[in-house]
């Protein structure tokens, strides 16, 4: 099992926010979380590659349970992992190119010519060339998750995080985006997990689907057996169902 | 009052406790990860050469008026030759290393709070983490020891052109006889003068360092969180330098009397 998570628990002061979750990916799957906004999904995400520290539970990547670690130690795992964040987080004093190279600039194995290729290549596959001495500011918010996800794939590691990937991106560059995901995926060869509420998104990227719903995995399902759920709870998240009550029309 | 005293006193420890935690992983980092030389020196370059004209200014307008005043109250007891001593030790112990750290703290404080704050608040500290670069060894050790190794150039520079200025305005100002103003300075003026100045400032640098990164590393969320810090840091680590010059004071003036 690449990464297991077993009845794991946060709270941010009184607030619970994760309540005992448990799931396991396996080697090279795909994984989409939905769930409501401000659920714990990106709380969950952040607790697979140890930014935040669990109040309880096991979080296991490749059988080794990362919990607890200090952040030297955590090091080796993270290495591992790319991920791509919700608003991209490039680093706004550098250009593409450095943002692109940071980890194998950082590491000093490979030769810069080999570097520049690298980065040549990843920026060409996710559809980016000639922007390398581009700085974040000057690109569009489509063009940096595509620059995120350059930076993230580039080591080749292992498991690939995608913190709402499409939220914020018309929808041409968020089918882009998951379009690029899926073939990151088939190409690499990667494990991967999404978090998104874009219900279309997590449809097309995700084998499974797992949903995240009081601080707990309420379903896990194959797309088609989550989009065909008649459960109530499922049924009015997928198709985008409010709970407003009648009653609280009088509010406002 | 009670609850406001007492949220007052827990943010403080809580401070202080964040601060030596800083500290203990700066150490540790110096210890276990290799340096990055280059990082230092464009930090030596940011916090140093671009603060040298703040500094400056500050030393040389500083020892101007010290000297003036100075002047002009021992003119009353027929002690003029002495005002240069007295800038001298008075800018090379206490002046020239307290307010080179004021200084820095607003200039270069203020803007590694902000610069870490605003890679807190947009996740580019997580980034870096999840890149497997830890923030301490990859943005903190280089400007702690930056701001380390500038601090005793800055305020040396500030020391000398504050007492060159004062010489400047005793003599052609004051009208006061150049050969024993630089005699009764040489005579009155110590090595452990000049050397108690430059132990204070390496730990008001260290002062400021930290505090800004902590500061910045720490940031809440949002434009309010990075104004806040950027605030925090130079007031905590202004109030923090001039307490602690005054029990450095008393210390080192045990040490090297």
């Amino acid at each position: 099992m690449m990464i297991e998570v077993r009845d794991l628990k946060k709270s941010f002061g009184p607030l619970p926010v994760l309540q005992g979750v448990t799931f396991s990916v396996e080697k090279g799957e795909a994984i989409s979380i939905i769930g409501v906004s401000g659920g714990g999904k990106s709380v969950l995400l952040k607790h697979l590659v140890g930014l935040i520290t669990p109040d309880s539970g096991e979080v296991s990547i490749d059988g080794r349970n990362i919990a607890g670690l200090d952040e030297r130690q955590l090091l080796p795992v993270r290495r591992m992992f790319g991920m791509l964040f919700q608003g991209a987080a490039l680093f706004d004093s550098m250009t593409v190119e450095e943002n692109v190279a940071f980890v194998l600039s950082r590491e000093r194995k490979t030769s810069p010519e080999e570097i520049s290729k690298r980065v040549e290549e990843v920026l060409d596959l996710v559809g980016l060339s000639g922007i390398e001495k581009q700085k974040p500011a000057e690109l569009s918010g489509g063009m940096r998750k595509r620059v995120g996800l350059a930076r993230a794939v580039i080591y080749r590691p292992q498991i690939l995080l995608y913190d709402e990937p499409t939220t914020g991106l018309d929808p041409i560059a968020a089918d882009t985006i998951d379009q690029l995901i899926i073939r990151v995926v088939e190409k690499l060869k990667v494990t991967s997990i999404a978090v998104t509420h874009d219900m279309r998104s997590a449809r097309r990227i995700g084998h499974r689907i797992l949903m995240l719903h009081d601080g707990r995995i309420y379903a896990d399902q194959t797309p088609d057996d989550l989009f065909k759920s008649k459960d109530p709870v499922i049924y009015n998240f997928v198709n985008g169902i409010s709970d407003l009550k009648e009653k609280d029309k009088d509010v406002i | 009052m009670t609850t406001f005293a007492t949220q007052y006193a827990r943010e403080w420890f809580g401070g202080v406790g964040r601060g030596a935690i800083l500290c203990r992983d700066i150490a540790s980092s110096l210890f276990r990860a290799r340096v990055k030389w280059h990082d230092v020196l464009y930090q030596m370059y940011f916090i140093g050469v671009k603060s040298q004209s703040v500094v400056a200014i500050t030393g040389a307008f500083t020892g101007m008026v010290l000297c003036a005043q100075t002047g002009f109250q021992f003119h009353k007891v027929k002690m003029d030759t002495a005002t240069l001593a007295v800038v001298s030790v008075g800018m090379g112990s206490e002046l020239g290393p307290v307010l080179t750290g004021l200084m820095v703290a607003g200039r270069v404080g203020a803007a590694i709070a902000a610069e870490l704050g605003t890679m807190r608040v947009t996740e580019q500290i997580d980034a870096l983490r999840t890149l497997a670069a830890n923030p301490i060894d990859y943005l903190v050790v280089p400007r702690f020891l930056a701001t380390l190794l500038v601090m005793p150039l800055l305020t040396a520079g500030s020391i000398c052109l504050g007492i060159l200025s004062a010489y400047i305005v005793a003599v052609y100002l004051l009208g006061i006889n150049s050969t024993y103003l630089w005699y009764n300075m040489l005579h009155y003026t110590h090595t452990n003068d000049m050397l108690t100045g430059m132990i204070k400032t390496f730990i008001f640098g260290g002062i400021v360092a930290v505090v800004a990164c902590d500061k910045g590393l720490n940031c809440p969320q949002g434009a309010e969180g990075v104004g806040r810090a950027t605030t925090e840091a130079v007031v905590y680590s202004s109030i923090t330098i001039l307490v602690s010059n005054f029990f450095l004071t008393l210390l080192l003036q045990r040490i090297l009397p």
